[in-house]
């Protein structure tokens, strides 16, 4: 019996990603999600610009390429194009809360029936490790090289904290990938996010905090640590918006 | 029977499956380089696995089957 | 046939759209062409449609983007400073190869510039506007009955060549009144097998993109563009001659500007001067068979813009600088009165510049 096997809405495209990033990790559980909800044949996904810009050779799905941070606008003609197809977005952090912020907040606010995959290590990868809106205090970019200061330029962009002040957001969760139980937890998050699509109830966002051994300058493992360690002190995991339940609950 | 197979050529040797593995059965190839120039993950010992696809879960590249 | 109304050019041009089976409007608010908006956000709920305000026009242009992917006749409208900020998802849909009809109601700039009608965005729409070798057909009304008719012939075109179509009107076409009579659409739906609809598990997945790191395929996707981009040239030229069977002087002016410039060539005629004038209707592909045609015949072309002179290079290459061509042109959304013209013609007759 198969315990564990590549799902089918992956492609046999070898991922180009760095060894160890976990990119790879939050595409397959997107796959996942997607097979288990059996969808791949209505589903159409929306690459973003970054590491994940070749999104579209991945997903077994119908893709459209969107230009930096306007995933989420694409994702809206798409979906109000026929909103019986399933519409996501996968995003990095320069991407979504950087240059799209506007789109973002936007699609959000609308409760745009759309699920949005956000992927957060905190750094720009594609271009070689600069720093992102969601670089830690202090940390060490090609573009921070003393350290992010947050004095001069700021602090680090919180998403699930901020989509969660909006009327609009269905459900927000921030989850993490760098071990056993937080990959299944991420799973369950994902699935989660697409099924409230299918039952039409709005605007999803799963915030994947991911990581990037090669920009970070660590091993896979030690990134894994670094994680656990810095981010999910700054970005702590959980549900941070949930209205159904919310209101399944009053 | 536990059964754990790596798809060598695809493996970036990244060791994070390693890392997870509970029983401490898996390690990078020393002798093996795969197409992509790396030291491919592999199992030392088939007979300890106990399939709880650990290995699987962290592994980026879905190098990774495991049978029961 | 149906009856002629009277209707502003905006919402005319909003309502033709639908005719023509555009059911999906993506728009933001901007002076001169805020009743396209408006008029959209009142009609498409009731016919099943889509309106949808978006936060900025680069949101718009990418739910056009979306839309359009989706296989859907999608449309977004804006005045020049907004077309600015569309440029970026312009570029990205003429990479795409989408079909899409991008309005532009002009106003003057650069910049903030003034809310009065302009031509100044002549260059940008024929040349492309935003990053990258491609051309938009560009088609330029000159009344309201054309602000109508020129949506679904965009949309054939854009659907027939896999590429975005833009309207460049200016202000006083989106503002003024006349009578229109809307008439059907004619030509059936495009076929679409492209389009991003779920493989329904049945084909391959369908890929919607601009991206190709490998330099021989970005130049080959390039190439094949601009293949395409010939067939256009060939095929779609569009232009009305008005008095141009004898004529010795030629005005070329669009829009506005041929409106006014109608009135001095018979002006013109009446003092004895053998005037004519062509008006381009497509302003990529530019109507240089007609020029050339005309260079056969006049001795002198003058080009009437609103703008500081931007269509007069393209007459200038298409007839070669076989003939001299001089300029009478306002900008900052002031319109050549019809003596300006008359005194142009005069002058370009008399042999002057």
């Amino acid at each position: 019996m198969i315990v564990f096997e590549k799902p089918k809405a992956l492609t046999d495209a070898p991922l180009h990603y760095c060894p160890g990033c976990t990119h790879g990790i939050i595409h397959r559980l997107v796959a996942e999600a997607i097979d288990s909800l059996d969808i791949a044949g209505k589903t159409i996904g929306v690459a973003s610009v970054g590491c994940s810009v070749f999104a579209y050779n991945y997903f077994n799905v119908d893709m459209v390429q969107a230009a930096h941070g306007r995933a989420p606008a694409v994702a809206t003609g798409v979906k109000r194009a026929d909103p019986s197809k399933i519409v996501f977005t996968y995003q990095g952090d320069g991407d979504l809360a950087s240059i799209g912020t506007a789109e973002t907040v936007h699609a959000a606010a609308r409760g745009e029936n759309i699920t949005v995959i956000f992927v957060n290590n905190a750094i720009y990868g594609m271009t070689g490790g600069q720093m992102a809106p969601t670089s830690l205090p202090g940390q060490v970019t090609q573009t921070s090289p003393y350290g992010r200061d947050v004095n001069t330029v700021g602090y680090p962009v919180r998403i699930c904290e901020l989509l969660a002040t909006l009327d609009g957001t269905g459900y927000v969760e921030r989850v993490a990938v760098n071990n056993v139980k937080n990959v299944r937890n991420a799973k369950k998050a994902i699935e989660k996010a697409f099924r409230r699509q299918t039952e039409g109830k709005g605007f999803s966002l799963i915030e994947v905090l991911s990581t990037c051994p090669t920009n970070w300058g660590k091993t896979p493992e030690g990134a894994t640590e670094w994680l656990e360690q810095n981010m999910i002190p700054y970005y702590p995991l959980g549900v941070y918006k949930d209205k159904y339940a919310e209101e399944a609950a009053k | 029977m536990a059964k754990v197979t790596f798809e060598k050529d695809l493996c970036k040797g990244c060791g994070l499956c390693i890392a997870a593995c509970p029983k401490g059965i898996l390690s990078l190839s020393k002798d093996e380089i795969n197409q992509k120039g790396h030291h491919p993950a592999q199992i030392d010992d088939q007979s300890k696995c106990i399939a709880c696809a650990f290995c699987a879960t962290m592994c980026p590249d879905c190098v990774i089957t495991v049978e029961k | 046939m149906a009856d002629k109304i009277l209707m502003k050019g905006n919402e005319a041009l909003a309502e033709a759209a639908i005719m023509a089976g555009c059911r999906h409007y993506f728009g933001y608010p901007i002076t001169p062409q805020t009743e396209v908006a408006a008029y959209m956000a009142k009609r498409m709920p009731k016919i099943g449609g889509c309106f949808l305000q978006a936060e900025s026009e680069i949101a718009a242009i990418n739910m056009c983007i979306g839309a359009a992917a989706a296989g859907k006749r999608a449309m977004t409208s804006s005045s020049s400073p907004g077309i600015s900020l569309k440029s970026e998802g312009i570029s990205y849909m003429a990479g795409c190869d989408l079909p899409a009809l991008i309005v532009n109601v002009q106003r003057g700039g650069p910049g903030l510039g003034g809310i009065q009608p302009s031509q100044s965005d002549y260059f940008q729409a024929t040349r492309g506007g935003g990053h990258g070798d491609y051309h938009l057909l560009v088609l330029a009304p000159s009344s309201v009955q054309e602000m109508a008719d020129l949506v679904s012939k965009g949309f054939d075109l854009a659907e027939k060549y896999r590429m975005p179509c833009m309207l460049l009107a200016d202000g006083t076409m989106g503002q003024m009144m006349e009578p229109v009579e809307l008439r059907e659409r004619e030509e059936a739906p495009a076929d679409k097998p492209w389009a991003l609809t779920g493989t329904e598990n049945k084909r391959k997945p369908n890929i919607i993109n601009s991206l190709a790191l490998e330099p021989q395929e970005l130049e080959k996707w390039n190439e094949e563009r601009f293949k395409r981009y010939d067939i256009v040239r060939e095929n779609e030229q569009m232009s009305q001659s008005y008095r141009m069977e004898d004529a010795e002087i030629c005005v070329v002016a669009f829009g506005i500007a041929a409106r006014v410039s109608q009135n001095a060539v018979d002006m013109a005629r009446a003092k004895g001067i053998k005037a004519g004038m062509i008006r381009p209707i497509t302003l990529w592909p530019f109507p240089e068979k007609a020029l050339k045609a005309a260079a056969g015949q006049c001795k002198a072309f003058v080009s009437v813009e609103l703008n500081m002179g931007q269509m007069i290079e393209d007459v200038k290459l298409s007839i070669e600088c076989s003939r001299p061509v001089s300029l009478c042109c306002r900008t900052g959304g002031m319109i050549p009165s019809p003596d300006e013209v008359l005194a142009a013609v005069e002058r370009a007759a008399e042999g002057g510049k």
